[in-house]
């Protein structure tokens, strides 16, 4: 059983995301950028027939899908949440490959909206994290993130240079998207360590800024991806894997999941890192950047700070990566942060990149990541010449 | 003692045993009969081997640093008395733990020696802490 090739995205939708949300409401975004893909694509509403959605923080219920396709007026023959965190959006477009191919819907529309309001910790946490984590203060991503960058620097000599130049090529990137929250000037390496340490080593240009907004993909089965009008982005691998939920349970917190995720995504497209020619990391952090690159196997562990520091990771460099500016400078609308390196994977290899557009970019990889460095989605995409 | 406005735990059937001695000053941790595993969060089977055979056993409440962060700003407003220094601990007995160190960063190196500190945060509530051995 494979994936490979049995379905592809053919449409996206992506809205430019509010510092203020005013009276904005989740379902009000969803409608807005379900209408933009399924337009992109070039369906009709009534052509969906498969529904994966992300529960939003502002407006979460139970038995959530029924109640958002309701409202949007499509009737699935597969709907479900996909909740595996900023992993969900990547989740969802294997889960739809994977529906398409079982023969149980043909075309699936894939969504997150959401309103993020700096401060807010309205995520409902499990009992044992209430009981063990948050009375010594682990809560919210901020802190997991600064212990993995902390043992990181003292496992490998990774550098705050080197993670602050994360952060300095995606804003390059970030300046060529008209979408992006934060894309009126470069930052410099200096810019960075000298903003506000949030939680050390993690300065608040390391982090990602809440904001609100929504995303989709169409992901369709061959024979409607050969009658598409945007050329076709095949799913050639996928891979998903989690061990740990906590990062103080983790096997390794400087070695994540995505060995394995990505390991299987590219074992099933046949493919290896060298074939890339874009990668759309899940940027939350700085540090989660290069914990991935090394994971997913584009350079050794625990290189990846001199890695990121020796490659230009803008989309006219040697190692375009996260082309939209990343999370850290598009901004993260609740799920719909992750979704944005979907988005722009798909953008790329359709050649819709713009001032931004990679050269010749035909093969992709993306990645999606849960909680702190937990659930891990990779994903391989191709655009057929 | 003033009034402590931090997230306290609430123990389970599971858990209460920790907590109990932690309330006397004891650091407690289950062990596995089966894998002979020490195991942190407590758990209803063994997270290894998933055998029952649970028994509760005093540790040496020793370990080494794995690493921590200084959370200048918390992202809750029970703990916006921050800075303070989060931690994970590698128990000498194997299991990590989330926690508190009690001494500024300065004084903090990944991989140094820590021993535990007992920590009454309310007349009913013993958290457990690290400091450098």
């Amino acid at each position: 059983m494979s994936l490979k090739g049995k379905a592809a995205a053919i449409g996206i939708g992506e809205l430019k995301p509010l510092k203020d949300p005013g009276e904005e409401t989740p379902l009000r975004l969803m409608a807005n950028v379900a209408a933009e893909a399924i337009a992109d694509a070039g369906l009709e509403k009534k052509d969906i027939d498969g529904f994966l959605v992300g529960m939003p923080f502002a407006d979460p219920g139970m038995i959530y899908p029924a109640a958002a396709a309701e409202r949007l007026g499509i009737n699935p023959r597969m709907l479900n949440v996909v909740d595996i965190g900023g992993a969900s959006p990547a989740g969802m477009i294997w889960r739809a490959a994977a529906a398409i191919d079982a023969g149980m819907c043909n075309a699936v529309l894939c969504i997150v909206a959401d309103l993020n309001r700096a401060g807010d910790q309205r995520v409902p946490t499990v009992s044992m994290q209430r009981e063990f984590e948050a009375p010594y203060g682990m809560i919210g991503a901020n802190c997991g993130y600064a212990l993995i960058a902390r043992r990181h620097m003292a496992e490998y000599g990774t550098t705050p240079q080197q993670m602050a130049k994360v952060a300095v090529d995606q804003r390059k990137n970030a300046v060529k998207n008209p979408l992006a929250t934060f894309n009126d000037k470069e930052i410099t390496i200096d810019d960075v360590l000298n903003s506000r340490m949030i939680c050390d080593p993690l300065h608040i240009f390391e982090i990602v800024s809440p904001v609100s907004g929504g995303a989709a993909v169409i992901v369709a089965s061959p024979d409607i991806a050969k009658r598409s009008k945007n050329p076709p982005v095949w799913l050639l691998g996928a891979g998903e894997y989690a061990n740990h939920s906590t990062i103080t349970y983790a096997p390794s917190i400087t070695t994540s999941p995505i060995e394995v995720a990505a390991a299987n995504a590219f074992k099933m497209a046949g493919l290896q890192p060298k074939d890339m020619d874009l990668v759309c990391p899940y940027d939350c952090y700085t540090i989660t950047v290069i914990v991935s690159l090394e994971d997913a196997g584009f350079c050794k562990k625990g290189q990846g700070g001199p890695f990121v520091a020796e490659h230009d990771l803008t989309y006219a460099g040697d190692f375009p990566c996260n082309t939209h500016g990343g999370q850290l400078s598009f901004g993260q609308p609740g799920l719909a942060g992750g979704m944005s390196h979907v988005t722009e994977g798909i953008r790329q290899l359709m050649g819709r990149g713009g001032a931004r557009q990679v050269k010749n970019a035909s093969l992709g990889y993306v990645n999606g990541n849960g909680g702190i460095m937990s659930e891990q989605a990779s994903l391989i995409l191709e655009r057929r010449s | 003692m003033s009034e402590y406005f931090k997230p306290l735990p609430k123990p389970s059937p599971t858990s209460r045993p920790f907590w109990e001695a932690a309330r006397k000053h004891e650091l407690k941790l289950q062990k596995c009969g089966a894998c002979n595993r020490f195991i942190y969060y407590p758990r209803d089977r063994c997270p290894n081997c998933f055998s029952d055979q649970l028994s509760w056993q005093p540790v040496s409440g020793r370990g080494k640093l794995y690493s921590y962060t200084t959370v200048h700003r918390a992202s809750t407003r029970s703990f916006a008395d921050a800075p303070y220094v989060l931690a994970i601990v590698e128990l000498d007995e194997g299991p990590r733990m989330t926690t508190n160190m009690t001494v500024p960063q300065d004084q903090l190196k990944v991989g140094m020696p820590v021993t535990v500190v007992f920590d009454d945060v309310t007349k009913d509530h013993t958290l457990v802490k690290f400091k450098p051995a």
